[in-house]
């Protein structure tokens, strides 16, 4: 038996529906099972006292962004702009661009020159 | 007058007085077209202007510069690296250089402190950058005040503004003696910054590089044309990768030029059939939608491009400046130098104004072939 035109959209739209719980579902079972994994990592996180997770292998400041100060980027040579691809993916985190914390950091790191 | 040009001309009175009927249709179609046009432009503008930038900037570099590394990041120099490196064959001289970049407590901007060579500024003077003195409101003879590496107040009285080479360096350099950027930042006698060789023959850059490394395991040599590389491309990239963020709105511009130029509204198919009625032949419609189309993408293309150089104007232009510009955002606000090369423009013309022609002018001749009478009735 044909079903009708309408009845064939609402059976599409019933299903892509059913699908995307089952994707949701399955998120959350996989959610569940990796608890045991983020577990461990912690735990490997808390006795290698690490700091953030490294997303980018390439230049220092975006590796560990928690690690970064406003001047660790441009160190090869004067005013030079930071120039690694993964500059403009990871950018500067909050303290380093907030002013006031700019302060603090100058007291701690004056810019002598070091990463 | 020639006849053949006087059929452009009428065809042209007709075009105007048919864009101004239309002109609710037309001034939307070239706003949205020219807003992408603006998007586009200011991120290939300003990726020309950035590479301009810092590749003036590399121009005054030395070919070689030595840094030292410790514990995986940039230490100080020993004076005694001098020597060890001028005995290298093909160096002709190893100099010394302090720099270092600074955090303005009070206003919490980033410094570049620079001990220049030759004669530099006295003990307690200073001079700096036209826009340092700017933004602060320092007149020459004034105070520049400043924090030491023991946290005490550091006074330096201004001298003079320094030379400076590129709107970054004019928002961001203080020159100072070496006294002064000893205290200011805790730079202990006896080390400098980084080191710059001089070298005769420029092939002889890389193996120079090499002997360097061998013998300096802790040593990191930065080769000019290297930095010229990396910046180049990574500019590119960078430009690459927003293009791509931005192709969703391009398509969805692309969906509504189609749905405007392409689709012809029934009055339009009305009017092409009436001028057939009339005695219009094929390629005087062709001519028409040809040159309304010219008008329309020519105007939104001068409107886009116009506003993306204007907006280089800004100091921080706009939202796509913190992607090019990566970690950069950092320093003090500066107005890129706009560089904009034929390339960059006959690149853009050609993606803006290329398939707005086609869009418009296809329907057009294909409703333009059929018969008046079935035009007007359809």
């Amino acid at each position: 038996m044909w079903l009708s035109r309408s009845a064939g959209f609402f059976v599409l739209v019933a299903l892509l529906l059913a699908l995307g719980l089952l994707a949701g579902l399955d998120a959350t079972r996989r959610q569940s099972a990796a608890e045991t994994r983020f577990a461990a990592n912690r735990a490997l996180a808390r006795w290698f006292v690490l700091t953030d997770p490294c997303l980018f292998t390439e230049a220092r400041y975006t590796r560990h962004p928690s690690q970064a100060d406003h001047h660790s980027a441009f160190q090869d040579y004067p005013l030079a702009l930071e120039h690694f691809p993964s500059g403009s993916l990871v950018l500067a985190p909050a303290h380093v661009t907030d002013l006031s914390s700019r302060g603090g950091d100058a007291r701690a790191d004056p810019g002598s020159g070091r990463q | 007058m020639t006849a053949g040009l006087r059929r452009h001309l009428r065809i042209v009175v007709y075009v105007v007085g048919s864009l101004c009927r239309r002109w609710r249709k037309n001034v939307a179609v070239v706003s949205v077209y020219g807003l992408v046009i603006f998007t586009l432009a200011s991120v290939v503008f300003l990726t020309q202007s950035l590479t301009q930038e810092s590749l003036a900037t590399l121009r005054a570099a030395p070919e070689i510069m030595v840094q030292r590394l410790s514990t995986g990041r940039h230490g100080l120099t020993p004076m005694g690296d001098v020597a060890t490196l001028a005995r290298i064959a093909g160096v002709q001289a190893a100099v010394p250089r302090l720099w270092a970049y600074h955090t303005d407590p009070a206003i919490g901007e980033m410094l570049l402190l620079r001990v220049p060579e030759g004669n530099g500024p006295r003990e307690h003077e200073a001079t700096a950058g036209a826009a340092v003195l700017r933004r602060r409101a320092i007149p020459v003879g004034g105070v520049l005040r400043l924090q030491s590496h023991a946290g005490e107040p550091f006074n330096l009285t201004v001298a003079g503004v320094a030379e400076t080479l590129t709107p970054l360096e004019s928002a961001a350099l203080v020159n100072v003696s070496e006294a002064a950027f000893r205290t200011l930042t805790g730079t202990p006698a006896g080390q400098a910054t980084d080191l710059v060789l001089r070298v005769r023959n420029r092939r002889e850059l890389s193996t120079i590089a090499t002997k360097i490394s061998e013998s300096q395991p802790a040593a990191r040599p930065i080769i000019r044309d290297e930095l010229v590389r990396s910046y180049t491309s990574v500019f590119n990239w960078r430009s690459g990768v927003i293009i791509a963020a931005l192709l969703v709105p391009v398509l969805a511009f692309i969906l509504f030029a189609w749905d405007k130029a392409a689709g012809l509204s029934p009055d339009e198919r009305r009017e092409i059939g009436i001028l057939k009625a009339i005695g219009w032949e094929t390629a005087d419609i062709i001519l028409l939608k040809f040159y309304e189309a010219v008008a329309v993408s020519l105007a939104a293309f001068v409107l886009g491009s116009g506003l993306a150089v204007g907006a280089l104007a800004l100091p921080h232009p706009f939202a796509v400046l913190p992607a090019l510009l990566g970690w950069s955002t950092l320093y003090p606000p500066f107005r890129p130098t706009p560089a904009l090369g034929a390339y960059q423009m006959a690149t853009l013309f050609f993606l803006a104004v290329f398939p707005y022609l086609v869009a418009t002018v296809i329907p057009a001749w294909r409703a333009a072939t059929t018969d008046p009478d079935l035009v007007m009735r359809t």
